[in-house]
């Protein structure tokens, strides 16, 4: 076997050897076994947490049925989320079309779920046939009273990384619709948390001890009104650039709101996200209080992480996940329990990123856009790595090929986020690179 | 409450499924093609349908599955995914030489009118698939029946491409499985085995997605059908097929190529259906049942008989697919049980008609339906209505389970949150016995932690 497919060599280099631009953001070979998704999962995965909203995928069943409750993205209240609705489109619908079933589906959740507000999902051939989404979606608000935002979520027309653009279009159509609402002093919305394993309520822990206050998070924990309010915010916080990043710039246009990107992840990246914030209001008072909360969450943390870093000292890891910002801070996390990363890549990363990730890797790390099984399990042989960290479709190669495996994908169990999530982190790693399974492998 | 939203009001739905109780037709055809040795599944359509499939399957199985996709863009949208399935097969071929590429259409490539098998005689004619190396196709549009008629379509296009019928006929028969397990194919192989019937399993997922820990990832795992075992299916002396559903049309379209007969029996999953299919290969093979297998069916009937206490009147709700749900819900009343409330995704009408002969007389009260809306919502609506002490299905029987505090036992596809069906099998005596087990289990452990002291007992 070849392994690697001729077209894609500009998309892996090796730090130290070919420090070329890589080449990212093309679309993926046909006929490559690609561990990417498409446009309508993006959207799925962005609206997803919106708790109290119908998320109608208008479609045959295969994709509801697939993305029916996959995302631990918890809900302190509502959980009409992770229920799975479908038009469930047949042969008849394909030929005279859909929009009169859509119509009917949405008048019937909508009374029988009495939602917030509704998302429609159009998948693959929903565009093809010609249904007018938008028109029927416009008819059931007037009829109805409920907000039904079209989600334009073909799957082929692009990749999962248009999808999370097209999820920030339909949130901006909610953005601004209270109009009544005043934001109270020091108040910040999250955008790019989906509060998995429910780090988005560690993080506004956080901020309230800081004394910030959360306005709306999009979409962790997420809520229709909300959404709405999230104009009157004064600062956007942004995680996970590549899915929410144009949101917040469309917000900063539209409604002068600035923004900042952080990450949540790792020691250094979490106290910066805090420090930040309280920089942006300039209030001392906050600034103290945030240094006292790492202080005091550092001196907790710091002796926990000692026991698993001694074990782990020199340990090789290798990256592959979807956005390439998560990337780089697995890279800082990683260090800080000595282990060093030998090969890292992403499904969606653009060139900022991974100037970003050559600059901050050691001398002979493999750096790759949107790889395969084929070639992650040559790269880890080669590099010779004891752990792997990736989603849902990597995690049995992973274990096949005798490394330990830690899911920072949405399958997650334990909060990764902030201090506490560093040490679920560092104790999920240990578990898994010294467990005494693998002296047993052949 | 998750399903907090559920009542008891049934009403007539037109446009709507809540919480599905089937998936689409590629999936299916993904898991069929698996089942065949040094095979490389292939997606025709978006990126996201390979990506859904593929990690179904690894939730299920926690193995890797490994599977290709033309990645369609807006372009082949418009001027058709040709170029793409060109493309695909060359790159295949060049990079992970497989055997075999395994071609499913999907709703897109279906809707914008592509036509596989036409693009596949292209493709051979244009010198695009090495000597020696095979793709076969199968048409599975979403929007038409569910993951259970993928399985057959794609078992169809296999039998289609491979057997060959020479002048030799052989000693063997041709075993064509429903979608079962790994574990259910090893067991099937076991049996026939023990009847020394020489056979040809296909599919044969076991040694593909159950495959042993061994520090290697091997992208063609050893198990599988072989090519030189499918050409011979084609001389077999006579076909049995499990499973109405998945294997009728295949069994049909190798008699219409080779002329070799076939009888379709019900996957051999609890106590009568696993006597039927007993029957079948004895008749097939032409040999008499070893007593090892009389020894099998005599200790099942003895744990029944032990246990059926506890079995008698209990009220069942089953949701799945309907080869496998119909010989449960036989077992089911064999067992004393009453299998009051079923439904199933997929559509089909003989579903209803062996439902009201199974359940006719025996249970009159059961309610059932299949196709679109009998889905999870209307189960529970049923359950609403009136209690259940039992719940039988797949992993989305949970929420319902939970909420209702009703005793649950995991089947079908997919399980995500247990594990068990690739190693134990479901089908065959030892299978129904697993399945009894399981079943008791489940009941007792309710009594047990729910019994008031004074009645809470030691010997059960």
């Amino acid at each position: 076997m070849n392994t690697f497919i001729k077209d894609r060599q500009n998309q892996i280099l090796t730090k130290g050897k070919n420090d070329a631009a890589i080449a990212c953001g093309k679309a993926s070979v046909a006929g490559s076994v690609s561990q990417r998704a498409c446009v309508f999962c993006g959207s799925r995965v962005v609206l997803y947490p919106i708790a109290d909203a119908l998320h109608l995928i208008h479609g045959p069943v295969g994709c509801a049925a697939y993305t029916w409750d996959i995302r631990g993205a918890l809900s302190s209240g509502p959980q009409i989320h992770r229920l799975s609705f479908t038009t469930d489109l047949k042969e008849k619908e394909v030929v005279f079309g859909g929009e009169k079933k859509l119509y009917h589906a949405l008048i019937s959740l909508i009374e029988m779920y009495k939602p917030r507000g509704a998302f429609v999902y159009a998948t693959c051939i929903v565009g093809v046939i010609g249904d007018d989404v938008a028109a029927v979606c416009k008819r059931v608000t007037r009829e109805t009273g409920i907000d039904v935002i079209p989600v334009m979520s073909e799957g082929f027309s692009g990749t999962k990384k248009d999808g999370y653009k097209i999820a920030c279009g339909a949130l901006s159509k909610l953005i601004g619709t209270d109009t009544t609402f005043k934001a109270p002093e020091h108040s910040i919305n999250i955008l790019g948390d989906f509060n998995l394993a429910g780090e988005l309520w560690m993080l506004s822990e956080y901020y309230k001890k800081m004394g910030v206050n959360l306005l709306a998070a999009m979409t962790g924990d997420g809520r229709i009104d909300a959404v709405r309010k999230a104009h009157t915010a004064q600062l956007n916080v942004v995680q996970c650039s590549g899915s929410m990043i144009g949101l917040a710039k469309e917000m900063k246009e539209k409604y002068g709101i600035p923004f900042m990107k952080v990450s949540y992840f790792g020691i250094e990246d979490m106290s910066d996200a805090l420090y930040e914030v309280a920089k942006f209001f300039g209030s001392d008072e906050m600034m103290q209080k945030a240094r006292m909360l790492v202080k005091d969450e550092l001196s907790k943390l710091l002796p926990a992480l000692q026991k698993y870093k001694q074990e782990l000292e020199g340990k090789k890891a290798a990256i592959y996940v979807g956005g390439a910002f998560k990337a780089i801070s697995l890279v800082k996390a990683l260090r800080l329990i000595g282990m060093k990363v030998v090969v890292v890549g992403s499904q969606t990363g653009n060139q900022d990123d991974y100037e970003l990730l050559q600059e901050l890797c050691d001398e002979g790390t493999i750096i790759v856009d949107d790889s395969n099984p084929n070639e992650l399990a040559e790269f880890v042989k080669q590099t010779g790595a004891d752990l792997f960290i990736g989603g849902v479709k990597e995690r049995p190669i992973a274990y096949k090929l005798g490394l330990g495996f830690c899911d920072h994908n949405h399958e997650r169990k334990e909060a990764l986020a902030g201090y506490e999530g560093m040490l679920n982190f560092a104790k999920e790693v240990h578990a898994s690179v010294c467990s005494p399974v693998w002296q047993f492998m052949r | 409450m998750l399903l907090k939203h559920t009542t008891d009001q049934v009403k007539e739905r037109k446009a709507l499924t809540v919480n599905p109780a089937k998936t689409c037709q590629p999936v299916g055809a993904m898991y069929a093609a698996l089942g065949i040795h040094g095979c490389l599944p292939h997606s025709h359509g978006s990126q996201g349908c390979c990506s859904y499939h593929r990690s179904a399957l690894t939730r299920h199985y926690k193995e890797p599955v490994m599977a290709a996709t033309s990645s369609f863009t807006e372009g082949s949208s418009v001027f058709g995914g040709q170029a793409n399935l060109m493309t695909a097969i060359d790159n295949i071929f060049g990079i992970y030489e497989p055997e075999i590429i395994a071609v499913h259409s999907t709703c897109l490539s279906e809707t914008i009118g592509d036509d596989l098998c036409q693009m596949v005689a292209k493709a051979r004619e244009e010198g695009k698939v090495p000597f020696g190396k095979h793709v076969i196709q199968a048409s599975t549009p979403s929007y038409v029946g569910s993951h259970v008629t993928g399985y057959a379509n794609m078992l169809e296009g296999i039998v289609k491409y491979f057997p060959e019928k020479t002048d030799e006929r052989l000693r063997q028969i041709n075993l064509l499985a429903g979608w079962v397990e790994p574990s259910d194919m090893r067991e099937l192989k076991r049996l026939v085995g023990l009847l020394k019937v020489k056979s040809v399993l296909l599919p044969d997922t076991s040694d593909v997605l159950d495959t042993p820990m061994t520090g290697k990832y091997e992208m063609y795992p050893k198990g599988g059908t072989t090519i030189p075992d499918m050409v011979s299916m084609g001389d077999s002396m006579k076909t049995v097929g499990l499973g109405d559903w998945g294997t009728r049309k295949a069994a049909i379209a190798l008699d219409n190529k080779c002329k070799v007969p076939f009888d379709i029996v019900d996957l051999p999953i609890g106590l009568r259906a696993s006597d039927r299919f007993i029957q079948a290969l004895a008749k097939a093979g032409k040999v008499s049942v070893p007593e090892s297998i009389a020894d099998e069916r005599g200790r099942l009937v003895d744990a029944i008989t032990d246990m059926h206490q506890y079995l008698y009147g209990k009220r069942v709700a089953v949701f799945g697919d309907p080869d496998n749900i119909l010989p449960l819900i036989e077992f089911l009343l064999d067992m004393d049980m009453k299998p009051v409330y079923t439904v199933s995704g997929t559509p089909g009408k003989a579903f209803m008609k062996r439902m009201e002969e199974l359940v006719g007389k025996q249970c009159p009260e059961a309610k059932y339906k299949n196709g679109p809306q009998a889905d999870m919502l209307l189960i529970h609506q049923w359950i609403k209505q009136e209690p259940v002490d039992l719940i039988i299905g797949n992993t989305y029987g949970k929420y319902i389970s939970r909420d209702e505090g009703i005793p649950f036992v995991r089947m079908g596809f997919p399980i995500l949150d247990r594990i068990g069906h690739s190693y134990f099998p479901s089908v065959g005596y030892m299978g129904a016995l697993r399945i009894l087990e399981k079943i008791l289990g489940a009941l007792m452990d309710k009594i047990d932690a729910t019994s008031p002291e004074e009645s809470f007992e030691l010997t059960m």
